[in-house]
């Protein structure tokens, strides 16, 4: 189907991709894993179009292919379902499967032939058991949906190769389940398929090859049955990770850093109740949709509470605006850093100093000490470390995927804060970034901060906690001790739906 | 985790904001006055409409690529007066027509080649070309007013079918403006680039062509508003044309165009808006209401749209709002608890 062969491609003297070599077979799905800044996003950029190779060749069905623009790939029935989907939600279904090249209704007539789009969408929503009409606004849709749409506009052009980037980092768990589905149905007809993900499980299950990528090169290259995780990993690192989650050997102190009694609101959660001691790392369980984002943005003032009580260190925060619990030492780092967490455009050392800005100011009129903050941001950043090569001043959009993650992380930590709300620690990050975070986490217990963790991983949380809660529908339904730890059992509590209530 | 897929009644009519309102309008000056409600009052206030309505137009094509132009008014004033000097020095009208048309056109063209080409932002290439093009109008007239030869007036009374040439004028531009925006790919590629730029580029829209093309509508329409306004006054003043861009702002803003871009539509939307704001005038004219409050209560009419639609947002995001389960009435799950 498609080969790459030798693809070399440096930025400004840095060699990205060192003669990139491998080949998807008609109808095979080949899986490409590698940590970040491994290539893998340089090489489909090729692919599709955006980026021209420095050296090396790409053959399509044994034929030479040189792509130029984005269009060129989609001639040539190549599609990209993006992590960050493309979509117009002002536009309906129908009219965002054909807004690259509407067919017209006749030569002479510039308007375009609505019928026959709208039949051919449905066909599509049909095929793939989207049931909403062509002419359905995409902004109604949710995450889960857009990607069918997405889907549907690469069988739209007739695909013979699709790439997933990331496809399920924003579905739920039935979502996730549906589009598995439909990727083995697309298998069946004989589409050929590129998947890339950090969720190496997935892959594993998927795909028939496995590529592994690191730094710019081919390290492995082997049917899914021949890689297990282990070593997928070690061939991603490039060193075996004998303990992806680092150990920790403090113990969690008496003392109760958050206590939250009875805390409810209308729709969201039902008398949330549960202690968080100092330096305790506790950990949130739970499908997408229980409720437990949802918590952290309540017990961050973000959201109302409607009833029940929340005290940090025994100081009550109910009514306190998000600043005032800051102040108080409350941390929050969100699940979607990109959207809330950070501001792409600005430096990394303005991003870090962010939070904890008001501590660097002095004088009568509250000017921010330069010489401070600057100090503070190093020595944040080393504790955090941070890719020594990038400078204080670049922005944080051309940092990689787990650096971005230290920059928030070294954001709150420039505050010392005494209870820390993670959602979503490693969300998107690569092994040995996770690695990182992990050190990170288990660096502030000891300090004696307490932790809360909300992960969709169960292996990370019983990887790193002392305790586990875990929520259904807004109530939590389970507590797990770390001496009964046990996989099953808090998948049971997050998807049991009985009347044992 | 469950969105809300019906509309409750207060979404629906705060969806039709515009069109309450105008109706409200309507009532309160039909009462008032019986004058008002009088046919021959409503071809006024279309034919008074017209002008400013063909430049909201044209002002809707250019919001909705979040992009805004500020030099309409300047447009008028440079159609105008070039057209003024050249039917004053013995042109025929259909030639001066065309020339003014093809300034209109040029003049967006200019402002699209800054803003496409040299990337510079809109508001600012806009606001530039604004004061150049009141400039170069002073200085053509000598900021003297120039009466125009009869032929314009005569132009302006034409009937055609019974009806006022502004009003066909207007009616022909705002049917293929409709026509453009919601039936070609070009239109429907604007409100894509209005939403996402760079997922337009991504999609292979040439995304440069569709910005300059609405910028040299734009600058068209104005031209065309410019040569309807002189039809029912035919003199240039140096004043001509000024702040205009802001009254076709308001009306397609009160028609529910987003300045965001990506949202609104010509038909009924910029229409309507351009509609209300004249007959607020119009029906305060009538009521011999002090002309110095005229500014006021028109202010007070956008601000209450404007408010409407922020509402109309809120109120969005809250039904939007995840919700984890459903609440049960609180004496059911009583009950159901007691058993």
């Amino acid at each position: 189907m498609i080969e790459f062969v030798n693809i070399e491609k440096g930025f400004f003297g840095v060699k990205v991709l060192k003669g990139v070599s491998f080949a998807v077979k008609p109808g095979e799905t080949v899986g490409l894993v590698g940590e970040n800044g491994a290539g893998k996003s340089t090489l489909m950029n090729i692919l599709g179009g955006n980026l021209q190779p420095d050296a090396g060749e790409m053959r399509l069905n044994g034929q030479p292919y040189t792509p130029r623009s984005p269009r060129d790939a989609e001639h040539a029935r190549i599609a990209f379902i993006h992590q960050e989907l493309n979509l117009f939600g002002n536009l309906s279904i129908a009219e965002n499967l054909f807004i690259g090249g509407f067919p017209r209704s006749a030569t002479w007539l510039p308007f375009i032939d609505r019928r026959k789009i709208r039949e051919r969408t449905s066909e599509l929503l049909r095929e793939l058991q989207l049931p909403y009409g062509p002419d359905t606004l995409v902004e109604r849709l949710s995450a889960g949906e857009r990607q069918l749409v997405e889907i549907a506009k690469a069988l739209a052009i007739d695909a013979k190769l699709i790439i997933f980037d990331e496809p399920t980092t924003s579905l739920t768990a039935r979502e996730t389940e549906r589009l598995f589905a439909i990727m083995a149905k697309l298998r069946e007809r004989g589409i050929s398929m590129i998947y890339i993900s950090h969720s190496l499980s997935d892959v594993l299950n998927l795909c028939d090859e496995i590529v592994v990528l690191r730094d710019g090169a081919v390290v492995g290259n082997a049917p899914a049955s021949e890689l297990p995780m282990e070593r997928m990993i070690a061939l991603m690192v490039g060193r075996e990770i004998t303990q992806l989650f680092p150990r920790r050997d403090t113990k969690p102190e008496e003392g109760i850093a958050l206590d939250v009694r009875g805390v409810s609101q209308p729709s969201v959660a039902r008398n949330i109740t549960f202690q968080l001691r100092r330096g305790e790392v506790l950990g949130v369980a739970g499908l997408m949709g229980s409720g437990r984002s949802e918590l952290a943005r309540i017990l961050f003032g973000l959201d109302p509470c409607a009833a029940g009580e929340i005290r940090l260190n025994g100081q009550l925060l109910n009514g306190l605006s998000p600043r005032e619990r800051i102040q108080r030492g409350l941390a929050f780092l969100t699940e979607d850093r990109r959207m809330e967490g950070l501001c792409m455009e600005a430096a990394i050392a303005d991003n870090a100093a962010l939070v904890a800005l008001p501590r660097f100011a002095r004088g009568l009129f509250g000017f921010v000490s330069e010489k401070k903050s600057r100090a503070a941001v190093r020595n944040i950043r080393e504790a955090v470390k941070l890719t020594p090569s990038a400078r204080d001043a670049q922005p944080v959009k051309t940092l990689s995927g787990g650096n971005q993650q230290k920059v928030v992380l070294a954001k709150w930590l420039l505050n010392e804060p005494k209870v820390f709300i993670i959602d979503e620690p490693t969300r998107g990050i690569d092994v040995g970034a996770k690695h990182e975070v992990y050190r990170l986490i288990n660096e502030l217990a000891a300090r004696g901060t307490g932790v809360l963790v909300i992960s969709s991983e169960v292996e990370e949380l019983i990887g790193i906690c002392d305790r586990i809660l875990v929520m259904r529908r807004g109530e939590i339904r389970d507590t797990v001790g770390a001496s009964e730890f046990d996989r099953e059992r808090i998948l049971r509590a997050a998807l049991h739906e009985g009347a044992s209530v | 985790m469950t969105t809300t897929g019906s509309n409750p009644i207060g979404l629906r009519l705060l969806n039709q904001a515009s069109l309450i309102l105008f109706a409200v309008v309507l009532i309160i000056f039909g009462v008032l006055s019986p004058a008002f409600f009088q046919p021959t009052n409503a071809v006024n206030i279309l034919i008074q409409t017209s002008s400013t309505g063909i430049l909201a137009v044209g002002m809707t094509f250019v919001l909705l690529t979040a992009g805004v132009d500020l030099s309409v008014g300047s447009i008028m004033f440079v159609a105008a007066a070039v057209g003024g000097k050249l039917i004053l020095g013995g042109w025929s009208l259909s030639a001066t027509l065309v020339v003014m048309l093809a300034i209109g056109g040029l003049y967006g063209a200019l402002n699209a080649v800054f803003i496409t080409r040299l990337a510079i932002m809109a508001f600012i290439v806009t606001l530039a070309t604004r004061y150049l093009g009141r400039g170069f109008g002073l200085r053509l007239t000598e900021t003297r007013a120039m009466n125009l030869p009869e032929s314009f007036y005569e132009f302006g009374a034409a009937r055609i079918l019974g009806l006022p040439l502004p009003v066909l004028i207007f009616a022909i531009v705002v049917v293929l403006a409709h026509l453009t925006l919601t039936r070609t790919p070009f239109g429907r590629q604007i409100y894509a680039v209005g939403a996402d730029l760079d997922a337009a580029r991504k999609a292979g829209i040439n995304t440069r062509w569709i910005l300059f093309l609405v910028y040299v509508i734009c600058g068209f329409c104005a031209a065309v508003a410019g040569i309807v306004a002189l039809s029912q006054a035919p003199a240039v003043s140096p004043g001509f044309g000024n702040n205009r861009e802001f009254m076709a702002i308001a009306a397609a803003v009160l028609g529910g165009t987003s300045l965001f871009g990506g949202r609104g539509a010509v038909f009924p939307g910029t229409v309507l808006g351009a509609v209300l704001i004249q007959t607020i005038d119009n029906g305060l004219n009538i009521l011999n209401v002090n002309p110095y409050l005229y500014p006021l209560i028109t202010s007070g009419v956008i601000f209450i749209a404007v408010l409407l639609d922020a509402i109309r947002n809120r109120t969005l995001e809250r039904l939007n709002r995840r919700r984890i389960f459903v609440e049960m009435a609180a004496d059911q799950s009583a009950v159901k608890k007691s058993l």
